[in-house]
């Protein structure tokens, strides 16, 4: 695709907190209801510093690009439960099944909470003697300098439930968590706590939403040696907002692998905050966009920040975007390399294949190093369809929608080339033909 | 088959006229080459034959078994029976090149009404073809021209012509980049697909290529429009002598 445009901001993230008064917070707070007993503890301590940081306000720096009052609004706009739910993805895979109704665990209609080499309990039923309680908000926690997250600390004070999965082995099937929604306004909360233990591995794939507005947390402690891999699809057929952070601490010789295929919704924003902590680690991250502002305004955004804080780790951030329709999409991408990290190699390709001329694509791409022998790299193109490409195709008989199909799928190859399962990407990409020639053409 | 009356062409972003009253018949059946020096304007005959956006046709017509090519979209224009082997066929990383090749031929099918292929015809079709062309299983699966060698693209396209059977075959200096071993690949390939109802029009540089795809007649084209017309020893001249005299003497 040709380079157009290239916006970038090089400056670094504010630290400054949130400025909102506090009666803003106050009114997002008692509109929730908060949790008692399971991991209080936990809940108090995020309580205690949401209300020390406040909600981001629109001078936040780290809000730039998107408009935090969708989810600084005390209650989620009333949306009609939409006739069409999620519809099935890795039906062919065999997977442990788990439903979410709206952000809590539908226990009839999962499989049994049973998986060798796992260990799965449900935050709402957990308390403090679950394995989890020491690690509940704890790195949600530690993703909050230097840059301020808190929807996710939001999340962590009251999160209505979510799963808690200890991965002893490596289990033979992967745990997938679907998700739907069965009231107009529910305000879904939930919030995940994943501990792959040394040498096991964990595939956990996400599809569906719940909610008329969402708020996720998943944090994935990474032992040496463990593997992690995740895989959602997100799919909004209505207009929808959603906020949901991922937050990984990686040890030594330990893989994490993140690919997110997200359609669709109003106001969508996914952050990831990755902390490789141990020596010869590896962290991918990965999405594909979608993003129609045809029938509800559509915004989209990215926000990922990799710590590389050991020696001989490799990071890749690869985030493709597909706008049309006045959509906007967003991605604030940065790598820090700290002191004595040497060899690290880390990569960041951000780009957006704009549909028309309305669209847009905003892209923030940073590095910052604190030692002298790495390699990174980060590139952000803007482009169109590649009229060659077009005319190639064609020219061969193939109708102008399905050609432009053809060239959105080679546009998003990459990310979808981060999925290392073949099955699992045979899915995705199925789903994706399917959504593209539905939808993204006119 | 194939008829160009007149055909006058500009670039639709500058004010440039490249073609300037090109006429031209190919009766079914025949090989017709075309040579002529740089800036000729061949490249772009190819083009507008077959509807790549950028140019405007100002005066004239082009018809394909009597139908109008000119109000048809590329791949109406296709269907109809045209295929255009590039001179620079295009990489598409992360398309299969079967995935391509089996919905160009189906595309096609349904647009004449006729019964789509299935997967296991399909697949013992684009499988013969490919071996005659010495075109491997793995290089069907990699991505359309991604990674393959000049050669291993212009088989691919005579690959896309052997299987999308099209009537008028026109070829877009499909020697340029080839050795002599993968110059006699694609020219047994092209041979293989001569017959009485298809006919091919031949743009090239050098006569070699018509050494071994044998021309019925061929053409000089400078200053966008043919000069002079005659049979396979034309090319013949123009190689040992080059354009100027044929040039000056077509005024």
């Amino acid at each position: 695709m040709a380079d157009i445009a290239v916006q970038t901001k090089g400056q670094t993230p504010s630290v400054e907190g949130a400025t909102k008064p506090a009666n803003a917070l106050d009114a997002r707070l008692s509109a929730l209801s908060l949790p008692q007993g399971g991991f209080a503890l936990a809940r108090r301590d995020a309580l205690s510093r949401l209300q020390d940081m406040g909600l981001p306000g629109s001078r936040d720096e780290y809000w730039r690009y998107t408009d935090p009052r969708p989810f600084n609004a005390p209650e989620a706009t009333a949306l009609p439960v939409p006739q069409e739910q999620a519809t099935p993805l890795f039906e062919t895979l065999d997977r442990l099944t788990l439903v979410f109704v709206d952000g809590v665990f539908d226990e009839a209609a999962s499989d049994d909470l049973a998986l060798e080499g796992v260990e799965i309990t449900t935050l709402a039923k957990a308390d403090e003697a679950n394995w989890a309680a020491d690690l509940y908000g704890r790195l949600e926690a530690a993703g909050q300098n230097p840059v301020r997250r808190p929807f996710a600390t939001l999340n962590t004070a009251a999160a209505q439930d979510g799963l808690l999965i200890r991965v002893t082995g490596k289990p033979s099937k992967p745990i997938h968590v679907v998700h739907r929604r069965a009231s107009d306004n529910a305000d879904a909360i939930w919030h995940h706590v994943i501990r792959v233990e040394a040498g096991a591995e964990l595939t956990l794939l996400e599809t569906g939403m719940s909610g008329a507005r969402s708020n996720s947390v998943i944090e994935v402690d990474l032992a040496e040696g463990a593997a992690f891999h995740h895989v959602a699809s997100k799919r909004a057929v209505d207009s929808r907002v959603g906020i949901g952070h991922i937050f990984a601490r990686v040890a030594a010789k330990a893989q994490f692998k993140s690919f997110t295929l997200s359609v669709n919704g109003t106001v969508m924003r996914n952050e990831a905050v990755i902390d490789i902590a141990g020596d010869d680690a590896v962290a991918h991250i990965a999405a594909a966009v979608l993003g129609d502002g045809g029938k509800a305004p559509f915004h989209q955004d990215d926000t990922v920040f990799i710590t590389h804080g050991a020696e001989r780790c490799e990071s890749r951030q690869v985030f493709k975007k597909v706008l049309k329709n006045g959509a906007q999409g967003v991605f604030q991408g940065k790598i820090l390399v700290k002191p004595g990290a040497q060899k690290t190699d880390g990569y960041q390709i951000s780009q957006a294949l704009l549909l028309d001329e309305r669209s847009q694509f905003l892209a923030k791409p940073e590095l910052e190093i604190y030692a002298d022998d790495v390699k990174c790299s980060h590139g952000s193109t803007t482009g169109a369809i590649d009229d060659e490409a077009l005319f190639y195709l064609r020219s061969r008989g193939v109708p102008r929608e399905r050609a432009i199909v053809f060239l959105v799928l080679s546009f998003l190859a990459d990310a979808l080339a981060e999925i290392e399962d073949e099955a699992i990407r045979d899915c995705i990409y199925e789903r994706l033909d399917v959504w593209l020639t539905l939808n993204a053409v006119q | 088959m194939l008829k160009i009356d007149n055909l006058h062409v500009k670039l639709e972003e500058e004010d440039k006229q490249i073609l300037k009253g090109l006429s031209l018949e190919i009766p079914a059946g025949q090989v017709h080459a075309i040579m002529g020096p740089n800036g000729s304007g061949k490249s772009t005959l190819s083009y507008v034959l077959s509807g790549r956006d950028g140019y405007e046709v100002t005066e004239g017509s082009a018809t394909l078994d009597g139908q109008s090519l000119l109000d048809m979209e590329p791949e109406q224009r296709a269907s109809a029976g045209l295929f255009l082997a590039f001179q620079y066929p295009v990489e598409i990383p992360g398309v299969g090149n079967m995935t391509f090749l089996r919905t160009a031929v189906n595309a096609q099918r349904k647009a004449r009404g006729e019964a789509e292929l299935s997967s296991g015809d399909f697949l013992k079709l684009v499988r013969a073809k490919a071996a005659e062309l010495q075109i491997s299983p793995e290089m069907l699966k990699r991505p359309v021209n991604v990674g393959f060698s000049g050669g291993e693209k212009k088989r691919n396209e005579i690959l896309q012509m052997a299987m999308l059977e099209p009537r008028m075959c026109i070829m877009d200096e499909t020697d340029s980049g080839l050795d002599v071993d993968a110059m006699r690949l694609v020219s047994d390939g092209v041979n293989a697909l001569r017959s009485p109802d298809r006919s091919f029009l031949v743009i090239t540089h050098y006569q070699r290529l018509l050494n071994h795809i044998q021309p019925d007649v061929v053409h000089i084209m400078a200053n966008g429009r043919i000069v002079k017309s005659g049979g396979p020893e034309l090319a013949l001249q123009v190689e040992e002598e080059g354009y100027g005299d044929l040039l000056a003497e077509a005024g």
